[in-house]
């Protein structure tokens, strides 16, 4: 049972997309029942990881290599587990968004099919069926993201969709190198007889370049900015929060699992160095944005490159307490932005909604008549930028005590312009909630649709914030005393 | 986590929690709930004073008080309650409730009050976090959200001066945030977590990390001192003067600028410890500024017209005594520094109460109209003549025991340039409050005020108003007469000292 | 070996030579071809790597995971043209309300002057 049950994550929400896709008039109660059983399945699923070891199972009778594998540890878990809360709350969301609109009829059965790709590519224990789950992934997002119909949305998407495939042939020769050389495609398998060579630093080249793509690592980030801010806020918020973090989760996999054996400082310095770029540029643009889900887009590129300054640090720290603790607050921040950025793009989507537009400069008075959406959006805010109590403020603290730790003090400078850059865009926004607009009668104003996005901001911040500690329960890195 | 959960561990938790569950709740209330509002209010505020009394008399009896919790291995958030914390608990407690029924009158009628005083709990929730906490990382987590929280009272009337002055506020707390947390960062990485032990940590570090230590006191001390306004990092506090009264007394007078203060004395005496500062040279650095800075603010204050902006020149001047006892080695300067934290707090809270009820009973916001103001107002008044009496320094008010301890501590240490900047503050502050106080009593007022509310009330001003200044001038008073007697501020400093001075 | 060899060199010959028409050419359906030939080299490559000599089966994994490939690139193309068929109509409506327009059945996979479409924002 409780091997099999590493299935369901991606069984449930394949079967609700086909449900939704045969049944459209119930589309959005399917839709929410099939999200909650999915998420129910993937906490169940982290919850067994945390209480025993590492699962996995081989599907389809075949043995490997040619069975589908099907594993989860503690990252797999970590990352499963925030789909899950997110997913549960963007669908809760959508339900509200998308009531009395044809496009809630195409919303729910290509979501449903996003989220089980996305749940495959953290269960996946192969490299081809990464490649599999990558590629409807990236089918599902940019069909989704095009969902408006509106020009912009369909140029963006289809952009979108170029780049992405881009990416997933790059990756898809790496896979082909790899198996030239070695005979296997299981990521268990071949961590162990992986070893320095030319072959072997091609295909780390290929696949990291072509999920870095995906992963929009500045200066490869130029399609997600108008893909991300063009989507339906629900759309925007799994693109921004989740699929990024797909191709992102594969990295870190590869780098750390995979290709620990061959992976130099000089190739993780060049990560970082993209990582800093990212949050410099990314945030730079935020700041400049008019529009707030084109500033959330863009504060995404700036979240991205933190997540990659973990490299080098990684790289360059000893086996032992302190890297564990790096790689865990690495995993947290992936995990804060996830629920931060959905949160946030939720709230900006119910803003543009009362507003009729989403230009900052303007939404004085939306801002003020909706106080738990603006609450929201500070809340994520705050987590955005890193103050505490949020969990980015302990991954933060943690990444920068690694930069000492390591000698790498320039990884500092960017590290605190991100943070400064990232307040000053933040409350670029909020100061707009204080004007002297009518005063608003009550704290929630429309509940369904301002909860989930409440929940997820706030989860960022006071959950993440100050229980982090599952996280490195999850990793195994309990007991870790420094 | 599976601690002993005894009363003692839950008591610096329950403190915190007695201001941060009302203000959670508080945002949730419907715009009119009025009653609600003020019921949670004052819940929050006299349970918390039970409970600071209740961790008194236990720290007086040497208990320990400690409330932990892991966010994860290694990073720990501790509530932890010495002699030093307990000081500046106490103080934002009781004026957390003195300012609580001042606030509920002062704006009453004026919109967006659920917002108000969510925010103000959580200020006062952070800054009791700040007084508690017993290392570093929760030190710097409780700043940080204290930056955040104050932001929305900072910029709570919307005008375009309020939005300005905010934002000036976060552009320099955010800055010095950033220093304090590369600070604090840099320090943990030298030494593991860094808890605030009486006595201090550092002085046996290796000889070789000295410079690092003198660099990592540096960028703590910006991050400190931009709160603390400290010259040439207090440019905020006069901007941030557009927030409405309440804010500007219990915030600006008290919660902000102490939490700067209070961090400086945390870093000297329970991070560094005072001697082996001394030994780095680090405290001569910190004396400059602090001189600097009182000098600077009192020269300041004299040219300011506003009344608001006046007492917060004032405010950057006076809360750098604080830093400047710190600065000197020596258990009686200690007293003078950390008793001021409380006097300086009482005197100018009472102050900026006055100055709110002048602005919203006469409309009088400029020390230029301020002529007869006290024969229209004589209870608001003579509260008035009381704290700046005190801080003058005039016997036998509150301000009179800092300066004297002052000084005493600085010719024990043989720093005599000390007594000279005190003679000149002095100086400067009968300089820009004795012309006030003359203009209230002795001239005639005005023939029609600028802008004035008659109450319907017995007094000069709504009862609200009017109490909590009383209140306060009368505990300048009493801090200052009963000195000596058992737990008074200055006793309560002398046990601190004691303690820090311990061998 | 050397058939092998000379095969899965001419799979990345291809794909060198799609990314290059993927990078250089505007129009969308020219794009859409050279990804189509990334794919194709690649696919040579798994196909390659299958020969184990003269005698012995070849590697069934490959060739299970090149089908596999094949069906994903299909949709991916797929999707692809229906998105650009959308634009084209978005372009074509707007087109007729100003003057008669002769979109046709293959409106979508001209190349017409709105394909460079993909670069606007």
């Amino acid at each position: 049972m409780t091997t099999d049950s590493l299935i369901l994550p991606i069984a449930l929400p394949l079967l609700g997309a086909l449900l939704t896709t045969a049944l459209p008039r119930i589309a959005p109660l399917l839709g929410v029942i099939a999200a909650t059983l999915t998420a129910l399945s993937g906490l169940w699923l982290t919850g067994q990881v945390w209480g025993g070891d590492a699962l996995n199972i081989v599907l389809g009778g075949w043995g490997l290599p040619l069975g589908i594998g099907v594993a989860a540890d503690g990252l797999s878990a970590s990352l499963l587990a925030m789909s899950s809360l997110v997913g549960l709350g963007i669908s809760v969301y959508a339900v509200g968004y998308f009531a009395g609109s044809d496009r809630g009829l195409h919303f729910w059965p290509l979501w449903l099919l996003l989220w089980t790709a996305l749940n495959g590519v953290f269960l996946a224990a192969d490299l081809f069926n990464l490649y599999v789950m990558l590629e409807l992934l990236g089918l599902s997002a940019a069909a989704l993201g095009a969902l408006t119909g509106s020009r912009e949305a369909v140029a963006a998407n289809l952009r979108y969709l170029l780049v992405g495939l881009l990416g997933s042939m790059s990756y898809l020769l790496g896979v082909a190198l790899i198996y030239t050389a070695y005979g296997t495609l299981d990521i268990s398998l071949l961590s162990e007889r992986i070893e320095p060579s030319a072959l072997a630093a091609t295909s780390v080249v290929l696949m990291t370049a072509g999920l870095a793509l995906k992963a929009a690592l500045f200066p490869l980030h130029f399609w997600l900015p108008p893909a991300h801010a063009n989507a339906p806020a629900p759309v925007s918020a799994a693109l921004s929060a989740l699929v990024v973090k797909a191709a992102f989760y594969l990295i870190l996999r590869l780098w750390t699992d995979l290709f620990a054996n061959i992976t130099t400082t000089g190739a993780a310095f060049i990560l970082g160095a993209l990582g800093a770029g990212a949050i410099l540029w990314g945030s730079w643009r935020a700041l400049r944005a008019e529009r707030l889900k084109l500033l959330a887009a863009y504060s995404t590129v700036a979240q991205i490159g933190y997540l990659f300054l973990f490299f080098p640090l990684l790289q360059a720290m000893p086996p032992g307490p302190a890297r564990d603790d790096l790689f865990a607050a690495c995993v947290l921040m992936a995990v804060t932005h996830g629920f931060a950025k959905a949160g946030f793009f939720l709230a900006a989507g119910l803003v543009q909604k009362n507003a009729g537009h989403d230009r900052i400069d303007e939404l004085g008075g939306a801002a003020q008549s909706m106080p738990a959406t603006t609450f929201s959006i500070a809340l994520a805010g705050s987590a955005l930028i890193g103050l505490p109590p949020s969990g980015s403020f302990i991954a933060k603290w943690v990444m920068m005590r690694g930069a000492f730790e390591t000698g790498q003090w320039w990884w500092l400078i960017v590290i605190v312009t991100g943070t400064l850059l990232a307040a000053a865009y933040i409350f670029r926004v909020l100061s707009r909630a204080f004007g002297q607009e009518p005063t608003p009668r009550c704290f929630v104003t429309d509940a369904r649709a301002e909860i989930p996005a409440l929940l997820l901001a706030l989860s960022s911040v006071a959950l993440l914030g100050l229980a982090a500690g599952p996280i490195w329960s999850l990793l195994g890195f309990e007991g870790v005393q420094t | 986590m599976s601690q002993l959960l005894t009363w003692t561990a839950l008591l610096p938790g329950a403190i915190l929690l007695s201001s941060l569950v009302p203000g959670a709740l508080i945002f949730l209330l419907k715009e009119e709930s009025h009653l609600l509002r003020g019921v949670l209010n004052m819940a929050g505020a006299i349970i918390k004073l039970v409970l600071v009394v209740v961790l008194i008399w236990g720290v007086f009896l040497g208990g320990v008080f400690e409330t932990r919790i892991t966010i994860a291995p290694g990073l720990d958030l501790v509530l932890h309650a010495d002699a030093l914390s307990v000081l500046f608990v106490t103080l934002s407690t009781v004026l957390w409730l003195v300012t609580t029924i001042y606030a509920i009158g002062y704006l009453e009628h004026s919109p967006n009050r659920s917002r108000f005083f969510g925010f103000f709990s959580l200020c006062v929730s952070a800054t009791v976090g700040i007084a508690l906490a017993g290392n570093l990382l929760t030190f710097v987590i409780f700043y940080e959200i204290l930056t955040l929280a104050t932001y929305p009272l900072v910029a709570h009337r919307g005008t375009p001066d309020a939005t300005r002055g905010a934002k000036i506020y976060l552009a320099y707390t955010m800055a010095g945030g950033v220093a304090l947390l590369i600070g604090a960062v840099w320090l943990r990485s030298l030494t593991g977590p860094v808890d605030f032990v009486e006595g201090g940590v550092l002085a046996t570090m290796p000889e070789a990390l000295h410079p690092q230590l003198i660099a990592i006191f540096l960028f703590l001390l910006v991050g400190l001192g931009v709160k603390a306004a400290l010259f040439p990092l207090h440019g905020w506090l006069p901007q941030s003067m557009v927030a409405p009264a309440p804010v500007s007394s219990l915030l600006h007078a008290v919660a902000v600028v102490k939490a700067g203060a209070f961090g400086i004395v945390r870093v000297v005496y329970d991070v560094y410890g005072v001697e082996f500062a001394s030994q780095l040279g680090l405290l001569t650095i910190l004396g400059v500024m602090a001189s600097i800075t009182i000098v600077y603010g009192s020269i300041m204050a004299l040219s300011q017209d506003g009344l608001k902006k006046r007492l917060a020149y004032s405010t950057v001047s006076q809360v750098s005594y604080i830093a400047l006892g710190a600065s000197i080695l020596g258990p009686i300067a200690t007293i003078g520094g950390v008793v001021h934290l409380v006097h300086q707090g009482i005197m100018k809270i009472t102050l900026f109460f006055c100055a709110g009820n002048y602005a919203e009973t006469l409309g009088v916001h400029k020390v230029s109209e301020m002529d007869g103001v006290g024969r229209r107002m004589p209870w608001t008044t003579l509260a008035f003549t009381v704290g700046a009496l005190g801080m003058i320094g005039i016997p036998p008010i509150a301000g009179f025991v800092s300066k004297w301890y002052l000084g005493l501590g600085a010719a024990e240490a043989g720093e005599h340039w000390v007594l000279l900047i005190l003679a000149a503050s002095t100086l400067l502050n009968a300089g820009y409050f004795l012309p006030i106080l003359y203009k209230a009593w002795f001239r005639e007022p005005p023939k029609s005020w600028p802008q004035e509310h008659v109450f319907d009330s017995r007094f000069e001003t709504m009862g609200a108003l009017l109490w909590p200044p009383l209140i306060t001038a009368a505990l300048c008073l009493i801090a200052g007469l009963l000195a000596a007697a058992p737990f008074s501020p200055l006793e309560w400093a002398t046990l601190i000292a004691r303690r820090e001075y311990a061998p | 070996m050397t058939a092998a060899f000379l095969y899965g060199g001419a799979g990345i010959l291809l794909f060198a030579l799609g990314l290059w028409s993927l990078l250089v050419h505007e129009p969308l359906l020219r794009k859409l071809i050279a990804l189509n030939i990334m794919g194709a080299g690649v696919f040579h490559v798994f196909i390659a790597v299958a020969h184990r000599g003269d005698g012995t089966p070849p590697d069934p994994v490959p060739h299970a995971l090149v089908l596999t490939g094949i069906v994903v690139a299909v949709s991916a193309t797929a999707l692809a043209l229906a998105l650009h068929n959308r634009l084209e109509q978005d372009a074509s409506d707007s087109a007729q309300s100003t003057s008669t327009s002769t979109a046709g059945l293959l409106s979508g996979l001209s190349i017409s002057p709105q394909s460079d479409i993909i670069r606007h924002e």
